[in-house]
């Protein structure tokens, strides 16, 4: 499923993490993180909740300045205010983010609308293609985000990402909301964008199958420290006591 | 509220820059003149005719004591255009429109909206804040002339009816055609102009900085209300002052 080698020629950037920081008041959030994405990876970060998994996403997309530190995305720095002219960067939000005043095909289509990148039908044709990508039928395109359940909101919030073919996805809980039934198709269908496009891909998530299901590699984030980094087979084999924690943790421990 | 006055100049700049974009966002634009219409003219209308009616209850038994009744039309008419008509309407666009432009941007700032748009490499400026400051200083000029309108009616329904005055109809226009200038008009208009401006920026401005959750949103509101009545209120001094010249102008 993840042979490297049969990785198309990567259109995905990559991107470089030195010593990355940041805290909230007093409160470190991150302290001093650093390593590589590959281009045209499925880079899967793991970690309990409130480790700062989300501001670190929040960094690579530009919306924090780090205190300490930088990213760079494909050699540029990720805080650089035209770094969105040059590459298509895009992120799903935790909670979505959708703009709540317009349609869910308005929001799909939104950035070929905005920066005028296709004519009117061909906008309304990769809506409904996105759409169905994430199982959703074209009738919903017309209701707006807060008629939709939590869900539907996320798998909307994923096809608009997709559009415009990014070369950065990141992915902040994309299943944390979903029937594993849907989960499994949003993860399928995360290969399938890595596979076709080559975009590198950055996924957090706390859904285990997920995680060994499609990454590359896989990093685990401890309160703002990156603890250990490696291949799915390395994770499982690490030795780090809150790793096999995390990954034990069962209903029915036998 | 005056240390983020440098903030609100750099987005009143930003706003100036997005300005060539007006045409092709010209729906949005529309869309919110459509808003501001809705929400404002009925309010408008009744604010103008009772401001007319008070300004003529006020000064018209004093006048006509005095045997200068004649005077009244001219008198309501130039309190109307020059001060009242653009201060109240201002006010009234305040806090009806600028507190729900707050309350709107601030909630999408809340809801990581913004935040959304900004990774779509979509200028909220741009795609917010210019439609809507535009807007509001287009609609506020016409507002002032529709409050002139009807602001004029009422004045003229109280100088008639009420019977310590009992100027008429034809006395009152009459008079207000012979002493209000199209100057005296141009000075309420530029007045109303500059306070769209303040509204729109200020109420975008405390917006777009919300902070918190639900909490902020209501500060915010509260602060864009304040603040932008605050500053119209100096404002109004400063443009009267810088606009005393216009008076020796042109007659219509
Ligand atoms: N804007 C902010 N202001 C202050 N503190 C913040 C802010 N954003 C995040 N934090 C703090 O940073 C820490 C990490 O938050 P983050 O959202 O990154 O966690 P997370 O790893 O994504 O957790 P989860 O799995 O629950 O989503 C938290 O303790 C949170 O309180
Ligand atoms: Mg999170």
């Amino acid at each position: 499923m993840n042979a490297p080698a049969s990785k198309p020629s990567a259109t995905g950037l990559p991107v470089a993490i030195r010593d990355l920081r940041k805290s909230f008041g007093e409160q470190p959030v991150l302290k001093g993180v650093s390593f590589d994405i590959r281009a045209g990876e499925v880079f899967v970060l793991m970690g309990p909740s409130g480790s700062g998994k989300s501001v670190f996403l929040r960094h690579l997309i530009g919306l924090e300045t780090p205190d300490g530190g930088e990213i760079r995305i494909g050699g540029e720095l990720a805080t650089s205010e035209d770094i969105g002219s040059k590459f298509h960067l895009a992120i799903v939000f935790q909670s979505g983010g959708l703009l709540n005043s317009l349609t869910v095909a308005e929001n799909v289509g939104l950035y070929l609308t905005e920066h005028r990148l296709k004519p009117r039908e061909e906008i309304d044709r990769v809506v409904t293609e996105k759409l169905a990508l994430v199982k959703l039928d074209p009738g919903v395109g017309a209701q707006f985000p807060n008629e939709l359940s939590g869900g539907m909101r996320k798998r909307v919030a994923i096809a608009r990402a997709l559009v415009g073919d990014p070369q950065l996805v990141l992915f902040d809980e994309p299943t944390s909301e979903l029937d594993p039934l849907v989960a499994l198709t949003i993860g399928r269908e995360i290969l399938n964008l890595n596979e076709r496009t080559g975009a590198t891909c950055v996924v957090v998530t706390h859904d285990r199958d997920l995680a060994f299901g499609i990454a590359d590699r896989i990093g685990f984030l401890n309160a703002g420290e990156l603890v250990v980094l490696g291949t799915p087979a390395e994770i499982r084999a690490s030795p780090h006591p809150l790793l096999q924690q995390f990954l034990a943790a069962d209903f029915h421990p036998q | 509220m005056f240390q983020n006055l440098g903030e609100m100049l750099l987005l009143l700049a930003a706003t100036l820059r997005a300005i060539p974009r007006a045409w092709r966002d010209r729906r949005k634009v529309a869309d919110q003149l459509f808003d501001i219409g809705n929400a404002s003219l009925f309010m408008a209308c009744m604010l103008s005719l009772f401001i007319g009616g008070v300004l003529a209850l006020q000064t018209g038994p004093v006048l006509v004591q005095r045997g200068l009744g004649s005077s009244l039309g001219g008198l309501v008419a130039l309190g109307m255009c020059k001060e009242l008509a653009p201060v109240m309407m201002a006010v009234l666009i305040a806090g009806r429109i600028g507190s729900a432009m707050a309350a709107e941007l601030g909630s999408m700032r809340v809801y990581q909206e913004i935040d959304a748009l900004r990774t779509l490499n979509i200028d909220p400026v741009n795609y917010l804040v210019m439609p809507r400051v535009l807007a509001i200083a287009i609609a506020l000029p016409c507002l002032v002339v529709f409050a002139n309108l009807v602001g004029w009616t009422g004045g003229a329904l109280v100088a008639s009816f009420n019977d310590r005055i009992s100027v008429t109809w034809s006395a009152f226009f009459g008079n207000l055609r012979s002493v209000v200038e199209f100057s005296d008009l141009l000075n309420g208009l530029i007045k109303s102009f500059f306070f769209a401006v303040v509204i729109g920026v200020v109420s975008c401005h405390q917006g777009l900085t919300t902070l918190g959750g639900p909490r902020g949103i209501g500060r915010s509101v509260t602060k864009a209300v304040v603040n932008s009545l605050v500053l119209i209120l100096l404002l109004d001094y400063v443009l009267t002052r810088l606009l005393l010249p216009l008076d020796n102008g042109w007659r219509f």
